[in-house]
């Protein structure tokens, strides 16, 4: 049997959840009003600011570069980070304890910072172009990410199942593929999920590795919000917010939000 | 296997970390240690700069405003959270994970939209004739607050669930019906347990809003100027790299020394929780 919780508590709790949703709903509003600055509540219903973004081409472009930069970054941090968590719960015994640290020292240290000293070592002084300087930086950003959430997942792998398949004659690497991977799949989508968000809102490494010509969605926002405060920001938002659902639906189907708790 | 297939595995992500993040940031921090006047005079410039004081006081006021006010917010809903009965529980838990899944360029636009000088809340004050001419929210202190509780309160709600989930149900019915009153209950028994979390808690939301910049930068402005948007400045529009170091050295300074004193508190709290 469970307590009630008491009334007076629910009904602040309420006003807490309130506090939480009520800016997006917003947003959404204000997305949708008929006039030329933000309203809300909207005045005049139109989605004309929806088809307004497809004609600043700004934001067409950023749009992409945010995309694949979150696509390959993630994929970048995946490809280093599935063997490094591979090897960190395989060799727990052997591998010095300060590794898996060193792993996630990008979230460690102030973004701002490491988005700051990448733009003077990797930008200035290597002379790296914009578009390999940012996505080392996302790499780098979202590479906790793989390495946690696909360790956490390993965890609870019995390698001895693996040393079963070994010994029977197959070869560790078709081992990996076929034994190990297919048991850890849930972690992957989870860190490449995880990891795609974090990419694609960062704001504080992106801003200084942006340049002429190349820039990413956040930081295009950033800028128009400076100059005009139209609805055409509203209507991103949304876009950007339908995205951030379809991922939810995707992590609700795959391993259940309760995930995101612990 | 051989002792070199466990590096060959663990090696390209480590080395990605040193050359990319450690070296970098390493660098960083001691450019500011080359100034011929001395080792220490950036800093000791820093810290004589009034603006540069006050700049370092404020981020560190807001940081602790923020953090202070999400544990209670936080607080109060992870436990009506934890305490609801199943399909409650995941619709309140996807309110809190939606917005923290939204970039932080759109949750501080929304402030924009409410606190402007044509914003909601001017406009429904002048309604209700609480007011007679917009007041001005936006630049404030108060508005970069208000949207840095906004930001990491959901953060502080999915820290704290998992950890008043694991409070036996048993133990604060035994406490209540011992005779407790609600108040004791919570300071003896709920507030004591609930404390490894309220520190991972109060961590993250501290060193998030000290080192943001996105929300200072939109709420804030030039005005409400905080570490990160300093830094910004100090890089890209003034060009002082010596001086946008210092103050990335004196963001890293504080940002670890609070998760390592947090960390030592924690374990000196709680003995057996290994921080």
């Amino acid at each position: 049997m469970t307590t009630r919780t008491s009334p007076v508590l629910v009904a602040i709790a309420a006003l807490i959840f309130l506090f939480l949703v009520a800016p997006l709903v917003i947003i959404v509003g204000a997305s949708l009003s008929d006039t030329t600055y933000l309203a809300f509540p909207p005045r005049g219903l139109t989605l004309r600011w929806f088809w307004n973004i497809f004609e600043i081409e700004a934001f067409r472009s950023t749009a992409i570069t945010s995309f694949q930069l979150a696509v390959l970054g993630t994929t970048l941090s995946l490809l280093i980070g599935i063997p490094a968590a591979y090897a960190l719960n395989r060799y727990r015994v052997e591998l010095p304890k300060w590794l898996s640290t060193v792993y996630v020292l990008p979230i460690l240290v102030p973004e701002i910072v490491f988005g700051f000293s990448l733009m003077k070592s990797v930008s200035v002084e290597l002379g790296v172009s914009i578009f390999p300087s940012l996505l080392i930086g996302h790499a780098l950003l979202v590479l906790p990410y793989s390495v946690r959430v696909v360790s956490a997942s390993l965890a609870s792998f019995d390698f001895s199942v693996e040393e079963a398949a070994i010994s029977l004659g197959s070869p560790p690497l078709k081992t990996f593929f076929t034994v190990v991977l297919p048991n850890i799949r849930s972690g992957v989508i989870a860190a490449f999920i995880l990891a795609f968000i974090t990419s694609i809102n960062d704001v504080s490494v992106s801003v200084f590795l942006t340049g002429p010509g190349i820039s990413t969605l956040p930081i295009q926002l950033l800028a128009y919000m400076q100059q005009f405060f139209d609805p055409t920001l509203a209507s991103v938002s949304v876009l950007l917010m339908i995205v951030t659902v379809a991922v939810m639906a995707v992590v609700e189907a795959t391993l259940g939000l309760t995930f995101l708790t612990k | 296997m051989k002792s070199w297939t466990r590096w060959a595995l663990a090696a390209p992500a480590a080395i990605a970390v040193v050359v990319f993040l450690i070296i970098p940031v390493a660098g960083t921090i001691l450019t500011t240690f080359g100034d011929p006047k001395g080792v220490f005079a950036p800093y000791i410039a820093f810290y004589n700069s009034g603006f540069r004081r006050t700049v370092l006081y404020r981020t560190l006021e807001i940081a602790l405003i923020t953090t202070a006010i999400s544990l209670l917010l936080g607080f109060v809903a992870a436990w009506v959270v934890a305490r609801a009965p199943g399909r409650m529980r995941s619709i309140l838990i996807i309110a809190a994970v939606f917005p923290l899944l939204t970039g932080v360029i759109i949750r501080s636009f929304a402030w924009m939209i409410i606190l402007g000088k044509n914003g909601i809340l001017n406009n429904f004050m002048l309604w209700i004739g609480a007011i007679s001419e917009p007041l001005p929210m936006l630049y404030t202190e108060g508005a970069v607050i208000v949207a840095m509780v906004y930001l990491f309160t959901p953060l502080m709600i999915l820290t704290l669930v998992g950890v008043l989930e694991g409070i036996p149900e048993d133990l604060v019915q035994a406490s209540l019906s011992l005779g407790a009153s609600p108040a004791a209950t919570f300071r003896q028994v709920i507030f004591p347990l609930a404390v490894p979390g309220l520190i991972i808690g109060s961590v993250l939301v501290f060193t998030g809003s000290f080192t943001s910049y996105a929300t200072p930068q939109i709420l804030g402005g030039e005005r409400q100027m905080m570490m990160g948007t300093f830094l910004y400045q100090r890089a890209m529009v003034t060009f002082d790299w010596v001086g946008a170091s210092t103050i990335a050295a004196v963001m890293i300074l504080v940002t670890f020394a609070v998760v390592i004193a947090m960390s030592r508190l924690a374990r000196r709290l709680n003995p057996v929780a290994v921080a």
